[in-house]
């Protein structure tokens, strides 16, 4: 088959996931108001960069194993 | 609210890669099998995640959360009475048949196992129930994002009025899904949606976390609204007291087995997905794991319905007439809620800039995987069930991988016109129930005798079809829901019955067909000519061996896989009970 998915999931959760940690930390933060006071940018923009890593890290074991 | 640069920049990311993902595929995709087919080389979790994605279309999540708020958590009865149990058999009892006949589809399934003509019945009116389906699709959702009114000023800044909104989306979606089935074919779809899995897991659970919590948790939300809605099953002991008009045996008979069954297991939009896996126990494996993620989606797609129901005193809007923005009113003189903006109306309430951006991307995401769902399920069956087998038997290789090509394209342009047609129903779940009951419903019935009764002929296979689909249409034309007017609701026949609810009567439509097509098939098979053992071997349960799973390690075995998911469901109706 060829294509690992996990490699696009990876690097586009990770790209997703550090765009919105960004603008949570340098953005306005009144705009937090409707999300009940709460930085969601930021702290959900973590976990999706953290599981883009993951992502990225299986896809790199897999393709370790297979060469 | 009006959209942001960040907004802007996810949706391009996201666009971005499901193209990217379409180009990486191009050079490998250069045989009709590997467009049709993906090669018959995907793992199987993959396929798993393919497998609920494709059915997880923009009309699943904006009608669940629809009927969540109408219905309660009883909505969650469509996947654990309506998909768990049907997804454990389809992996566990069909899958060896489907995979092991090395059919390339549904209907060519039929044609191995019966005839020609049971296979050209069902594979027409497949074809058209998926450019239908992905026609709707397509224009509950560009409605949607333009009743939002999200993107009206970048369109009014280019002057273009608001109607343009419309005709830009279900342009450019449908371009962008165009593209990547045509350079990748079914893996392009199945690796994509993987893709919009994950997209609209991290869309919706920041959604449901903030709902629930602003509504005060579960406790909160019981608080708020009425108890049958938070009960799956209170009410359901008779039809005059349940919230969906329907008892427990009609749940469990229409939706739980003939509706469901006759979607999950004869469906070749899903069927599909499984057919592509690498191996025999792979494609077994690939519904039990899609059934534990889709075990646990009420909590993603009927909480909304819930959550906008109980909050701030209800949030769900108003429903406006189309044309004069007057209030619409049901028979009581109230004013009528528009169900189908729940979802959307959650995303603009709780999600500020950014978040909505991944938000919106997620509701595209779950637009796009089923439209590429219907596309790649309609271009197999177009190309393989219908041009090869009555237009051009003996054409190239090239030739066909061409075909399928352009039958993408027709495809999704016949999808479009649909999208412009379609405008008629309110919620959307209950057209795709009775497009299901008309032509699935008996559909079960066919594969059920035809895989564990070696007696079952073509003849009676083909009459069963004919007479469960018109015994369908004529119990449709002949019942009608309380409240409804005659005509596309029903009883354009005459009027015979009336039904508690709309839904009661497509799950007793359904339960007839299924019968009607059961009874006949039975009854002509028995006075027809069987076809000789010999040549049903692989195709039918008793002349079959049964595949060895000894070796495999205990998570990999089907069986326990099954018994594992259908204990938990259990369990979750037990909680929620």
């Amino acid at each position: 088959m060829g294509l690992d998915v996990r490699l696009p999931v990876g690097v586009m959760f990770a790209i997703m996931g550090a765009l919105l940690v960004g603008y949570g930390l340098l953005g306005d933060q009144a705009i937090y108001a409707r999300s009940l006071g709460i930085n969601v940018n930021l702290t959900w923009g973590g976990v999706l960069l953290a599981t883009g890593l993951i992502f990225l890290a299986l896809a790199a074991r897999g393709r370790s194993e297979n060469h | 609210m009006s959209l942001s640069w960040l907004d802007w920049l996810l949706m391009l990311v996201y666009f971005g890669f499901v193209l990217g993902v379409g180009v990486a595929l191009r050079k490998r995709t250069t045989t009709s099998a590997a467009f049709f087919q993906a090669g018959r080389a995907i793992p199987a979790w993959v396929c798993g995640l393919a497998f609920i994605s494709a059915n997880l279309g923009a009309q699943e999540i904006i009608g669940m959360a629809a009927s969540g708020a109408k219905y309660g958590i009883s909505t969650s009865h469509f996947y654990w009475v309506g998909a768990i149990p049907a997804m454990v058999f389809l992996g566990v009892f069909m899958m060896p048949f489907y995979y092991g006949s090395r059919a390339r589809s549904v209907p060519e399934y039929l044609r191995l196992r019966y005839d020609e003509k049971t296979r050209g019945f069902n594979a027409i009116s497949f074809a058209l129930m998926t450019v239908f389906s992905s026609g709707i699709s397509m224009y509950a959702m560009a409605k949607l994002l333009q009743i939002l009114h999200i993107f009206d000023a970048p369109f009014s800044a280019l002057g273009l009025g608001p109607q343009y909104i419309f005709h830009v989306c279900v342009v450019s979606s449908a371009i962008v899904v165009l593209v990547y089935v045509l350079l990748g074919g079914l893996s392009s779809a199945i690796y994509n949606e993987v893709l919009q899995f994950f997209l609209i897991v991290a869309g919706f659970v920041p959604l449901v976390y903030l709902g629930l919590r602003d509504a005060g948790g579960w406790s909160g939300i019981g608080a708020s609204v009425p108890s049958a809605l938070t009960h799956a099953w209170r009410g359901f002991g008779s039809a005059s007291t349940s919230p969906m008009g329907v008892d427990a045996l009609g749940v469990a008979m229409g939706l739980g087995f003939v509706l469901s069954f006759g979607y999950w297991c004869t469906d070749f939009l899903v069927v599909q997905r499984a057919m592509a896996a690498d191996s025999m126990t792979a494609a077994r494996r690939t519904p039990l794991i899609a059934a534990f993620p889709k075990m646990l989606f009420p909590f993603l797609v009927v909480m909304p319905g819930l959550i906008a129901l109980s909050v701030h005193g209800g949030v769900i809007p108003v429903k406006l007439h189309e044309g004069t923005g007057a209030m619409v009113l049901d028979a009581l003189g109230k004013p009528q809620l528009d169900y189908d903006l729940t979802v959307p109306t959650l995303l603009l309430r709780y999600f500020p800039t950014g978040m909505l951006g991944l938000g919106l991307t997620a509701l595209l995401a779950s637009f796009m995987s089923g439209m590429a769902g219907n596309v790649t399920a309609f271009n197999t069956v177009w190309t393989y069930d219908i041009y090869q087998a009555y237009l051009r038997p003996q054409a190239s290789d090239g030739h066909y991988l061409w075909i399928g090509r352009m039958a993408t394209v027709f495809g999704i342009a016949a999808s479009v016109l649909t999208a412009y047609v379609a405008a008629q129903f309110n919620n959307i779940m209950d057209v795709l129930q009775l497009v299901f009951a008309f032509v699935n419903a008996p559909l079960l019935a066919t594969f059920l005798l035809g895989m564990f009764w070696k007696r079952a002929t073509g003849h009676g296979a083909f009459s069963g079809l004919v007479a469960g689909t018109a015994a369908a249409a004529l119990h449709h034309g002949l019942t009608i829901p309380a409240g409804a007017v005659a005509g596309v609701k029903g009883g354009w026949l005459a009027m015979l019955s009336t039904y508690p609810s709309e839904m009661a009567q497509n799950f007793w439509t359904a339960i007839d067909a299924f019968t009607v097509c059961l009874i006949v098939t039975a009854a002509v098979s028995v006075v027809t000519k069987p076809r000789p053992d010999a040549e049903l071997a692989g195709l039918v349960y008793s002349l079959t061996g049964r595949p060895r799973d000894v070796e495999l390690a205990w998570y990999q075995r089907p069986a326990i896989l099954g018994v594992i998911v259908l204990a938990a469901t259990g369990l979750l109706n037990l909680v929620f009970f």
